[in-house]
């Protein structure tokens, strides 16, 4: 049989794709950019304007987490926690190239300690515990750093009895840290687990993409599970399947509308409506 | 589904005829076990790269006893010499595998699995079968039984031994219905209070278009939750493979061990090398880098314990492996029995959330 590679080879089909996705989206600094979603060329101030997405198509552009929480949040209101974590290299990883160097290396040029921003913050007035994740540093996947504080902010919205708004965008767990990022699955799964015993609040936000080790915790395990249209989601990359399985994948597999059809997510929220959904569903809930 | 295979009984180990066979049988009596079992399963093509030597030895050693029995010569004292040099060449290889030796030992063809440990330290086992939602997975193993007296729910990966059992159960790569029975399964034991004892064998969750369909990330995600929170001792063994979330997904419990010779990781190898490398050729550099071997794991505090092996790995003694499971598990129920629910949870949940809480700094 054909070798079953595990789960996160996810990152590794997915990163082939980004890098296109992402080349459409970097031609960047210009005034004006081409859409990935309908080829237009757009004015880049629009669609900054628009939230990040396209005014043509809808197409909706990958944030980064600074970005995300900048238009999710009220003005001002978000209070940054843990912002400073960094990875010792649990495993001395090296293999073509050192781990240590190179998160020194996205660390300098995103300014960010590592792939998750996290933090107390308003939504339309309702303070909740917010974690996003930041697809820039190193496809935001989950290390020792992610995990620790995606779990630190669920046992910070259970002690301050706050909902909590996880938003994902990722290729799954960190490579680099091998096992020790496979544990974090079970860790933040595992204080998910008492957080809902408690009668915590969890709405979790899948955005383009939410693959692997990411899928495979936290992210599917939302009271509600929203999704931003078109978001790719799933466990193993589309390449890893299509190279499996040797069949053609059907149109629109592992998109946000193939996953409500499915059953696995409640509901598309566009991106413009974000922000009244999570609140809407803050008071629903009563929380 | 996929009607469940006949299988042989396990304790004869993994039924690879050899040409040697009969004449094996014939100087059994003569043999030590462990050469016996080895001759069973080692037919040239099967041995690993560096076992070689070690099957020429043995290949010696039964000469040497053919020709005693045969002829009337006595040929002990070469016999008793070869068999030090046996057990030396034994130790001395296998005190140093490298990390992708290690994964080939995991691999090995006629390496124990779960079923093979089932009917060698299980009694009164009774399988169990379906999701009661999909369909009958048997990727993964679910029933009760009994191990060193201990009434238990067993839950493990299988991969197959022969062509039509390892399509069967899908080589050991379960969809999401084999994660949702593992969970029927072990709800149902939680509710009796039978502890859980979990063997890991996989190279990783399916990766296919059904499996992504029924939700297989959401499946194992909601594992990782309730496993944290079941009130009954759970017990997880890597007993070959431990490929990633399709590992993980039924090896969260109160004790994490190894098997001396497994591997766990969250990338195989050649996953790994196929990001690195573009391809699979760099996968013993993968191996290495990824620190999947026990040894690696027990000094990252990732697993509790390493259960070793007998000498050659496990595939030479499956009887001697399966002693040494029984031992563990009766050590550790023995232990975890006697705790309420409230602190086996808690304790869980310590155990779970420092991990990887010492490999972190504030900048």
């Amino acid at each position: 049989m054909a070798e079953i590679t595990s789960p996160t080879v996810a990152t590794s089909g997915l990163q082939g794709n980004f890098v296109q996705t992402r080349k459409h989206v970097d031609v960047p600094e210009g005034l004006w950019l081409k859409c990935a979603g309908c080829g237009e060329m757009i004015f880049r101030k629009d669609m900054e304007e628009n939230l990040h997405t396209c005014p043509g198509c809808d197409h909706h552009f990958r944030l980064s987490a600074r970005q995300r929480i900048k238009i999710l949040t009220d003005d001002g209101s978000f209070e940054e926690t843990n912002a400073s974590l960094v990875s010792r290299d649990p495993i001395s990883f090296s293999a073509k190239k050192a781990y240590k160097q190179q998160i020194a290396a996205i660390r300098q040029a995103t300014g960010s300690c590592d792939a998750l921003v996290s933090g107390k913050a308003f939504i339309k007035g309702r303070p909740l515990m917010l974690a996003v994740m930041d697809f820039d540093f190193l496809a935001g996947s989950m290390g020792a750093v992610v995990g620790e504080k995606i779990t630190r902010s669920i046992e910070k919205a259970l002690a301050d009895k706050l909902p909590l708004v996880i938003v994902s965008c990722s290729g799954g767990a960190r490579m680099q840290e091998s096992t020790i990022s496979l544990m974090q699955m079970a860790k933040t799964s595992a204080a998910l687990a008492r957080f809902h015993a408690a009668g915590g609040l969890f709405v979790s936000v899948l955005t383009d993409p939410t693959t692997g080790g990411t899928t495979a915790s936290f992210a599917m395990l939302g009271d509600v599970i929203f999704a931003e249209p078109k978001a790719m989601i799933g466990f193993a990359g589309p390449r890893t399947i299509a190279n499996t399985i040797r069949v053609e994948l059907p149109e629109g597999f592992q998109r946000a509308e193939f996953l409500l059809q499915k059953g696995f997510v409640d509901r598309i929220v566009p991106r413009r409506e974000l922000r009244s959904q999570i609140a809407r569903t803050i008071d629903y809930c009563g929380k | 589904m996929a009607k469940q295979v006949k299988r042989k009984a396990a304790t004869q180990a993994p039924a690879h005829k050899t040409v040697a066979e009969p004449q094996a049988q014939a100087v059994e009596s003569t043999l030590l076990e462990a050469e016996t079992l080895a001759l069973r399963a080692g037919p040239a093509g099967m041995a690993l790269e560096f076992e070689k030597p070690i099957l020429k030895l043995e290949r010696q050693i039964l000469d040497l006893v053919q020709l005693q029995e045969q002829k009337g010569v006595d040929y002990n004292t070469e016999i008793r010499q070869l068999r030090d040099n046996l057990t030396s060449l034994l130790k001395k290889t296998y005190q140093n595998l490298s990390a992708w030796e290690t994964v080939q030992v995991a691999r090995h063809p006629a390496r124990p699995q779960t079923r093979d440990y089932i009917d060698l330290l299980v009694t009164d086992f009774d399988e169990l079968h379906g999701d009661r939602k999909f369909g009958d997975d048997l990727a993964i193993v679910t029933g009760t039984g009994r191990i060193a007296g201990h009434k238990v729910m067993l839950v493990g990966h299988h991969k197959g031994r022969d062509t039509r059992e390892k399509i069967a159960c899908n080589f050991g790569c379960a969809h999401p219905e084999g994660y949702r029975k593992a969970l029927a399964k072990m709800q149902f034991a939680a509710k009796f209070k039978l502890p859980i004892v979990t063997f890991i064998d996989t190279q990783g969750a399916y990766p296919g278009l059904g499996s992504e369909e029924r939700g297989v990330a959401e499946a194992i995600a909601v594992n990782l939750r309730e496993m944290a929170l079941l009130p009954t001792p759970i017990i997880c063994i890597v007993i070959g493979e431990g490929g990633s979330g399709g590992a993980l997904g039924i090896g969260v419990g109160d004790r994490l061990a190894m098997m001396e010779f497994a591997w766990y990781s969250v990338i195989s190898p050649e996953g790994c090398s196929g990001i690195l490398w573009k391809g699979s050729q760099n996968a013993p550099d993968a191996a290495e880098a990824l620190k999947l071997t026990s040894r690696h794991l027990k000094s990252l505090g990732v697993i509790d314990e390493i259960i070793r092996e007998p000498l050659g790995g496990a595939h030479r003694n499956p009887r001697a492996a399966a002693d040494a499971i029984e031992r563990y598990i009766d050590r550790t129920l023995r232990e975890l029995k006697p705790l309420s629910a409230e602190k086996l949870t808690d304790t869980r949940y310590d155990r779970l959330r420092k991990l990887g809480a010492d490999t972190i700094e504030v900048a």
